[in-house]
């Protein structure tokens, strides 16, 4: 019988701890339990027995930390095929009339994946291939995927085994008493994840005992549509008369266990201090227990990695402005490789209140793959939205896809014979919740009927490529009113068919009805209730739209999803007052009257109000005028005050971040009109091995302000890439953070690259454990102690 | 040495917002420094995870030379530390993962208040070993000496090697160490303390 098969309607028993076991056959503290399998092969295969005794249908290799970061190629694939052996000849001497099957074990890789730590996705994918690939060699029938406290690297390691090896893949992951992973995942979002990605079983193990973890069981079980994993530690390890115990005994163990397969769990094991005892106590007492069949949830959900949004219930909100359509500004951004501009509007509009950020960032003159890359990446840097990949070029889907933490929103499919061909794949190999267009090579069809009848053939197609329906959600194409005055008619008689007749989800990027017309938000607003009101289940919307919003919460309110209008009360002045200024009164009154507003708020630190003063100034004065006159004035009384050590280094930067706010405006309302004068090109970076980047930010933000053109490079940046960059700019300086002694090397290996290849550039390094007698050691240019030194020393340098 | 290393997670101690403003390089704060101290605190309030894990050993030490059973230390700061005391403790602790995703967001988006809120989590992660410390002489009675960790003095950031691997940390914890010795999370530390 395979694995699969038996899965499919047994209760499926996993083996219990091994380090436990092998410290108590003398296992030294630090040593590498996976050295054993070829060292004390023998005792390593006695305790395989001793589980498959117990009863366990499957026993896990002791591989757990088998990777090519803690070992050789040579090496681990001695250790893994030893492993699987030792664990083959444990099955065939074990008396147990049982089903037996052996499971690859695949513990975290030990290091943290970027941007939290400095393991690349990719090289995280190569490490866990290369145990795979020895593993299923060797002989397996299953690869488990466990105690992975990061959703990044559970997808890394469940990408590799997919790639490398036809087996049935099971994932556990490590929960915190607070019900999520390390890294923030809640259950549901791991289900989303997981399930997407194609698992035969997912659930839990490690960090708690049975009782603790039951609650995020039950959660698994209520969100998954595959049966449910539980592998809980004998509780919690405790110091009594020196020795080592657990507080949770094998009669209790099994009770708990019994509970919660009674409760839907279908694969239960032990993990970290557990033994055969616990296994056959488990075993005997749940043996009598009929499984709870696992059923289809038919739950249409994307996840980040932090956080589940399914759809169906309350209307969906996907936010629409990280996209350069019609938006001069944001092109520049593109164009500059502005990210910050690009990640300051996915934050803005989190605030706003919308649950999915939709990124579009294809532009003709820009490389979209690598620019969709990036910006997904940094976007889950800074924002736990779930995302919404939006391109038409599938090598920049898949690359986005790809990296992305979570289960994503696919922006788009429609019913051309190969949209379907190209972008399918990459939902069945990644998941994806994917947003088919009811058009296909006959163009949008007029009526209800057509597009009806293109959203059933897509669906055709789908289940051919083992996509469900809950994974599609049609979006049945808002037209202008002003070219066709039955359009909006059509779309929602179709919106209202595929709602009713398909049960699927849709969605609609509400603003395309009102194109052409005065005064669009009030169309669209009316237009988004009557969408609502036919079933959508998603709007691809702009959050600033107050009417939009009105309609949002007015709407939820109305239907009974809004508990005591509470959401609509805290919102609700919002519709009708402009934009509030979140700064106090008190301090409004202190700056209104002065003669110089802008330079005030800038030396204040207020950035909603400075930014407002500038577009008040730019109606009747000119750009240049207000930056020499107000903010550069401004900058150098607070510039001042911190060298004289008056002012302090948070109220510097709110300083800066308000003139930012006012620069930032300005560059709004110049943009493309202008030519930017610019003092010189800085190249800054934190050097290879660093990830710690306040520092680097705080003088990028500075230089920004006294008007030096920053290219970031960002962190963990290698001295080549520094060098390039400074080469292909021709850069005047370059700025090098490190705030490590380990990683002063690295800059000083930079500086000594520059110096040779780019003789021109002056480096500036700055940094924790720099000092002014190490920065000439490693011979830069100049040691800055902070953010202001690095703008002075930059201004006397142009100026010579 | 314990046979496993042990664990203890704790609720957040209070804040002392004048470390805060230490950390972040404030001697004195005007109300918009306060509201800005504030309004981090109050976002960042639910991030914080407090976790530690440790082992007990016995201790020996000749010279400059910490032998703690499953490694040794080479450390004229250490030793002289940990001179009179017959056994160790050798713990990791972090705050987690939350506070570094939002360092890093507001790194990008508001360097003032990732400025703040690198401070709060100096300040938390101290006062987690802080609490940690209180807790170990509660419960092993003697005179503890006062922590000391990996890269203070002469003490070789290398020993993290060591230290995390008889911890177990990445698994215990989710602590990890980068190629230049570096904490994921980073608002983490690792240290000994005597007992004796």
């Amino acid at each position: 019988m395979t694995f699969q098969k038996f899965l499919k309607s047994n209760i499926v028993y996993l083996d219990g701890g091994m380090g436990t076991l092998l410290q108590a056959r003398g296992l030294l503290p630090g040593e590498l339990p996976e050295c054993w399998n070829i060292t004390h092969p023998d005792v390593i295969c006695d305790i395989h027995r001793a589980y498959f005794d117990a009863g366990s249908n499957v026993v896990c290799t002791n591989t757990f930390g088998a990777n090519s970061l803690k070992f050789s190629d040579d090496e681990l694939s001695a250790i893994i095929t030893a492993a699987v052996s030792n664990a083959k000849r444990a099955r065939e001497e074990s008396s147990s009339p049982a089903p037996k099957f052996i499971a690859l074990d695949i513990g975290p890789s030990g290091k943290l994946l970027a941007p939290l730590g400095d393991l690349d996705f990719e090289d995280a994918v190569s490490v866990f291939a290369k145990t795979v690939r020895i593993g299923v060699a060797a002989g397996v029938d299953l690869i488990i995927i466990e105690t992975m406290n990061d959703s990044f690297e559970t997808k890394a390691a469940l990408l590799a085994a997919k790639e490398n090896s036809n087996l049935p893949v099971i994932v556990s992951n490590a929960y915190g008493e607070d019900g999520k992973l390390m890294t923030g995942a809640s259950p549901e979002a791991m289900v989303a994840l997981l399930e997407g990605m194609g698992v035969s079983a997912l659930g839990a193990n490690c960090s708690l005992g049975p009782k603790q973890l039951s609650a995020v069981a039950k959660r698994l079980v209520a969100a998954s549509s595959v049966p449910v994993i539980l592998k809980p530690n004998a509780g919690l390890p405790k110091s009594v008369d020196g020795k080592t115990v657990f507080d949770v005994l094998p009669d209790e163990f099994a009770d708990e266990l019994s509970d919660i397969i009674k409760a839907g769990v279908r694969v239960v094991g032990g993990c970290c201090g557990t033994t055969p005892d616990y296994i056959r106590a488990l075993t005997e007492k749940t043996r009598s227990l009929s499984p709870v069949p696992v059923t289809e949830k038919n739950i249409t959900v994307v996840s980040s990695y932090t956080h589940a949004v399914s759809f169906g219930k309350k209307p969906v909100l996907i936010g629409e402005r990280i996209n350069p359509t019609g938006k001069k500004r944001f092109k520049q951004a593109l164009r500059e490789n502005d990210m910050d501009y690009i990640l300051s509007e996915g934050v803005a509009q989190h605030e706003r209140g919308v649950h999915i950020l939709d990124v579009n960032v294809g532009l003709p003159e820009i490389d979209e793959v690598s620019m969709l890359k990036g910006a997904v990446a940094e976007l889950q840097a800074v924002c736990d939205l779930p995302l919404q990949i939006d391109t038409s070029d599938p090598v920049a889907m898949e690359t986005a896809l790809r990296r992305y933490n979570g289960k994503a929103m696919i922006n788009s499919v429609n019913g051309k014979e190969e949209s379907m061909r190209e972008v399918f794949p990459l939902v069945r190999k990644y998941g994806g919740v994917v947003v088919a267009l009811t058009l296909d090579e006959n163009g949008i069809p007029e009526t209800a009927d057509g597009r009806f009848e293109i959203a059933k053939k897509i669906l055709a197609v789908a289940k051919e490529y083992g996509i469900d329906k809950k994974d599609i959600i049609f979006d049945t194409l808002a037209m202008t009113i002003s070219a066709d005055g039955g359009a909006a008619l059509a779309t929602l008689s179709s919106l209202r068919r595929i709602r009713n007749e398909l049960s699927c989800h849709t969605s609609l990027g509400v603003s395309n009805v009102s194109f052409g017309l005065p005064n669009r938000d009030a169309v669209n607003g009316t237009f988004f209730a009557l969408a609502l009101q036919s079933g959508l289940s998603a709007a691809i919307m702009n959050p600033y739209s107050a009417d939009m919003m009105k309609t949002y919460y007015t709407y939820n309110a109305l239907s009974d999803l809004d508990e005591n209008c509470a959401e609509y009360i805290a919102h609700a002045d919002e519709f009708t007052l402009a934009p509030a200024t979140t700064e106090k009164a008190s301090a409004t009154a202190e700056i209104s009257g002065a003669e110089s507003e802008l330079s005030r708020a800038v030396v204040r630190g207020f950035k909603e109000k400075a930014a407002e003063i500038t577009k008040e100034l730019l109606k009747t004065e000119d750009a240049l005028e207000i930056v020499n006159r107000e903010i550069i004035p401004a900058l150098d009384t607070v510039g001042r005050g911190f060298e004289a050590k008056t002012v302090y280094l948070p109220q510097l930067l709110m300083s800066a971040e308000a003139a930012k706010s006012a620069f930032e405006v300005i560059k709004s309302a110049v943009s493309g009109a202008e030519k930017k004068t610019s003092k010189g090109v800085f190249v800054i970076a934190t050097v290879k091995g660093d990830i710690h980047d306040i520092g680097k930010n705080i003088v990028k933000l500075l230089l920004e302000n006294y008007g030096f053109e920053v290219y970031d490079l960002g962190r963990d940046v290698p001295p080549e890439a520094v060098l390039d960059k400074v080469l292909e700019l021709h850069a005047p300086f370059a700025g090098l953070s490190a705030l490590m002694t380990t990683t002063v090397p690295a800059m000083e290996e930079t500086v000594r690259l520059i110096k040779e290849k780019a003789p021109w550039c002056k480096t500036v390094v700055g940094g924790a454990v720099l000092t002014e007698e190490y920065a000439k050691k490693i011979g830069a240019s100049k040691y800055a102690r902070d953010a202001m030194e690095t703008v002075r020393y930059a201004e006397v340098m142009v100026s010579k | 040495m314990s046979a496993l290393p042990l664990l203890k997670s704790f609720s957040a101690p209070p804040i002392c917002e004048k470390e805060v403003l230490r950390y972040a390089g404030c001697r004195e704060a005007d109300e918009n420094i306060l509201a800005l101290l504030r309004s981090c605190t109050e976002e960042a309030a639910e991030c914080f995870t407090y976790n530690v894990c440790y082992r007990v050993c016995d201790l020996s030490v000749s010279g400059a030379v910490c032998d703690f059973g499953a490694f040794s230390v080479e450390s004229e700061t250490l030793s002289q530390n940990l001179s009179a005391s017959s056994r160790a403790i050798i713990f990791a602790a972090t705050v987690g993962t939350g506070i570094d995703r939002l360092i890093s967001k507001y790194s990008r988006i508001s360097p003032a208040r990732a400025v703040i809120l690198q401070a709060l989590g100096a300040e938390r992660i101290e006062a987690l070993c802080d609490a940690f410390c209180r807790e170990m002489e509660n419960e092993l009675g003697g005179r503890h000496t006062p922590r000391r960790s990996p890269g203070y003095g002469d003490i070789s950031l290398s020993v993290q090697h060591d230290i995390f691997s008889v911890l177990d940390a990445p698994r215990k914890i989710g602590l990890s160490l980068n190629d230049s010795l570096l904490m994921s999370p980073t608002k983490s530390v690792t240290a000994f303390i005597g007992v004796s």
